[in-house]
């Protein structure tokens, strides 16, 4: 399904790189439930590429797999051309892919320091790893202003948050310590537009050093326009279309997901008769 | 607003103004035979215990866990001691073997709680009993005697008991190092993590079920150790005791302390006055003649105002985050 590098093509600047993520025929299913029926994808260094597809069509569940949350049934995983296999999501970490949950993946009785270093604690004291609070604070406050996110003090507990500004700071903490891939599963949905426009403008800024490489799933496609180089569309657990931006428009892409759909609607109509 | 606010984030001060009130009271009732130490040294006595018992189980309460287990387990340990040591084994052995065993317990408990999905009341409900029976059945229901370091003056058999403030001060530095570790390590945050939020701590990289097995183990270790302790002090075992008192006063005492039962929060500090309350209360009723049996009906009474309390603070945080 996914094409391969097009060297016809002009590439877009941000994403003239290698391959740095190859999946192939990845599965996975919960009990009966085949969610994933073999996915195909390759995300190339520095490209910002935009997963589209209806609800339940396995997006999280997709990028849940390369988080290292939950492991696949079958395909396989090449990451910068050694194929891997992560055995936790602080595995997947450890090489470098960081990602924004649909649920945020905070923890409401903690503070929004320690939830921003969740998992990335700055610690004392060698095995007993006692937390170097204040340093913590003050590095927390400093990211927060430099990237504009207002919240009422970084000593709030997360459940003191609003949605917008909760989900700002699970967009920070994996934003701040990616180094080579960062999974963003629908990171607007509970932003006003002031603050869209800052976590895209942060997104483009990370994309733009070339050093990290982006897959958003989003439901809006003026965002996705914005954002991505490419997009892939996701469908019956597989990827049936990836294009570049710069080649469709949003009124073709809306047209092709309704076809799409209908031309599912008739499979499962004539599967019935 | 100020000190509403200092009672809403502290919630150790309810119970230590309680339990100063009823300090006070009794010394106001009983004089000098309630200050006395022999009197203070029974408060102790009663506190000692379960305050080991409930500094542990705050752990497992902030997961969203309980462990019935680890009263039997204190009951439990000092036998195991016991056993190996009469058996031949050097006494710091012996005393080695009975911690590792305790922290096997736990450590069972955890594994069936997170790998079979077990709620962890019935599992430890299970190993409850079985401890309990393995404690009928090998000691053929015949006291332990002596108990070895009990009643000597040497320094080690002081500190592990014989003194009869030894088990307190036990307690006491139990509750720095799990003071320590709830609020300032990496441990405790992801303690914290796991029981806020136990999906999303497992997305962000907390290793949940580990945490929990070590919680278990923690919680179970502790409760051996002290056990060996109270069990140096009297210098006998009692195979017929039964552990589910110890549990339910120590859930009792984290309760009143300020733990509520819903994950993601709890006090050790807390836990620790909650028992020092329960000692005090026992000890000081008894002195002031009032019959034993009405100390429970005033435990009773004193675990729903705290509970209460608990959750018209929690409802006043939840307001002064709406708005
Ligand atoms: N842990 C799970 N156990 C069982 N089924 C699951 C689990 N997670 C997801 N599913 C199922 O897998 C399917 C895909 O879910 P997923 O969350 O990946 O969809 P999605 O594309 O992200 O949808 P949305 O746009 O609504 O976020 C759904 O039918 C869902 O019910
Ligand atoms: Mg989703």
């Amino acid at each position: 399904m996914s094409t391969a590098a097009q060297p016809a093509e002009p590439t877009p600047p941000a994403a003239n790189g290698e391959p740095v993520l190859e999946v192939r025929g990845v599965t996975k299913r919960f009990g009966a439930l085949s969610v994933l029926r073999g996915i195909d994808l390759n995300l190339r260094q520095g490209e910002v590429l935009g997963l589209v597809g209806d609800n339940g069509a396995g997006k999280s569940t997709f990028v849940k797999i390369l988080s290292g949350f939950h492991r696949p049934d079958g395909g396989e995983i090449v990451l910068g051309g050694q194929r891997v296999s992560f055995s936790s999501v602080e595995n997947a970490r450890t090489q470098g892919i960081e990602t924004v949950y649909q649920d945020l993946a905070l923890i409401p009785q903690l503070s929004v320091f320690q939830n921003l270093f969740l998992g990335h604690e700055l610690t004392r004291l060698g095995p007993l790893r006692l937390l170097n609070k204040g340093e913590m604070r003050k590095l927390a406050r400093q990211y927060l202003d430099d990237i504009n996110v207002n919240v009422p003090s970084v000593d709030a507990e997360a459940a003191q948050l609003s949605g917008g500004q909760r989900q700002a700071i699970a967009v920070a903490r994996a934003v701040r310590s990616a180094s080579k891939i960062l999974l963003l599963d629908e990171p607007l949905s509970a932003m006003g537009a002031r603050e869209s426009r800052l976590i895209i403008d942060l997104v483009k800024d990370l994309s733009s050093s070339g050093r990290v490489s982006i897959i958003v799933i989003d439901h809006n496609y003026a965002h996705l326009f914005e954002l991505c180089d490419r997009l892939n569309i996701m469908n019956g657990g597989r990827i049936t279309l990836d294009v570049q931006v710069h080649e469709t428009s949003i009124e073709e892409l809306t047209e092709l997901m309704v076809s799409a759909y209908r031309r599912q609607l008739e499979e499962v109509q004539n599967a019935g008769a | 607003m100020r000190v509403l606010r200092l009672f809403l984030y502290q919630r150790e001060l309810t119970p230590v103004i309680i339990t100063i009130g009823l300090f006070l009271y009794f010394t106001i009732k009983a004089g000098s035979t309630f200050t006395g130490s022999l009197s203070l040294a029974s408060a102790a006595g009663y506190a000692g215990p379960i305050g080991a018992i409930a500094v542990g189980s705050v752990l497992l309460l902030v997961i969203a866990e309980i462990d019935l287990s680890i009263g039997q387990v204190f009951l439990f340990s000092p036998w195991m001691m016991y056993w190996m040591h009469n058996d031949g084994l050097p006494l710091v052995l012996a005393i080695v073997v009975a911690l590792l065993t305790c922290c096997f317990v736990g450590a069972v408990n955890g594994l069936i709680t997170v790998r079979l999905n077990v709620p962890s009341f019935v599992t430890t409900l299970a190993t409850n009993f079985i401890l309990y029976g393995v404690v009928l059945v090998a000691s053929h229901d015949a006291e332990g005697s002596p108990i070895p370091l009990s009643g000597q003056t040497g320094f080690v058999a002081q500190a592990m008991g014989s003194w009869k403030w030894a088990e307190i001060l036990w307690v006491v530095a139990i509750t720095i190092v799990l003071g320590v570790l709830l609020n300032r390590t990496r441990f405790g945050v992801r303690i914290i993590a796991t029981g806020g939020n136990l999906i999303g701590a497992a997305e962000a990289g907390v290793p949940t079920r580990r945490v929990k097995v070590w919680c278990f183990v923690i919680a179970s270790f502790l409760a051996g150790l002290i056990g060996i302790v109270d069990a140096v002090k009297y210098g006998s075992l009692d195979p017929g005791n039964f552990g589910v008192d110890y549990i339910l006063y120590a859930i009792g005492a984290c309760v009143i302390g300020g733990t509520a039962l819903t994950g993601g929060r709890g006090t050790v500090l807390g836990a620790f006055i909650g028992a020092i309350l329960i000692g005090l209360l026992e000890d000081g009723l008894t002195l002031t003649g009032v019959s034993t049996n009405q100390f429970f009906i005033y435990v009773g009474v004193v675990i729903i105002i705290a509970m209460a309390l608990n959750v018209q603070f929690d409802r006043l945080i939840a307001r002064s985050r709406g708005r």
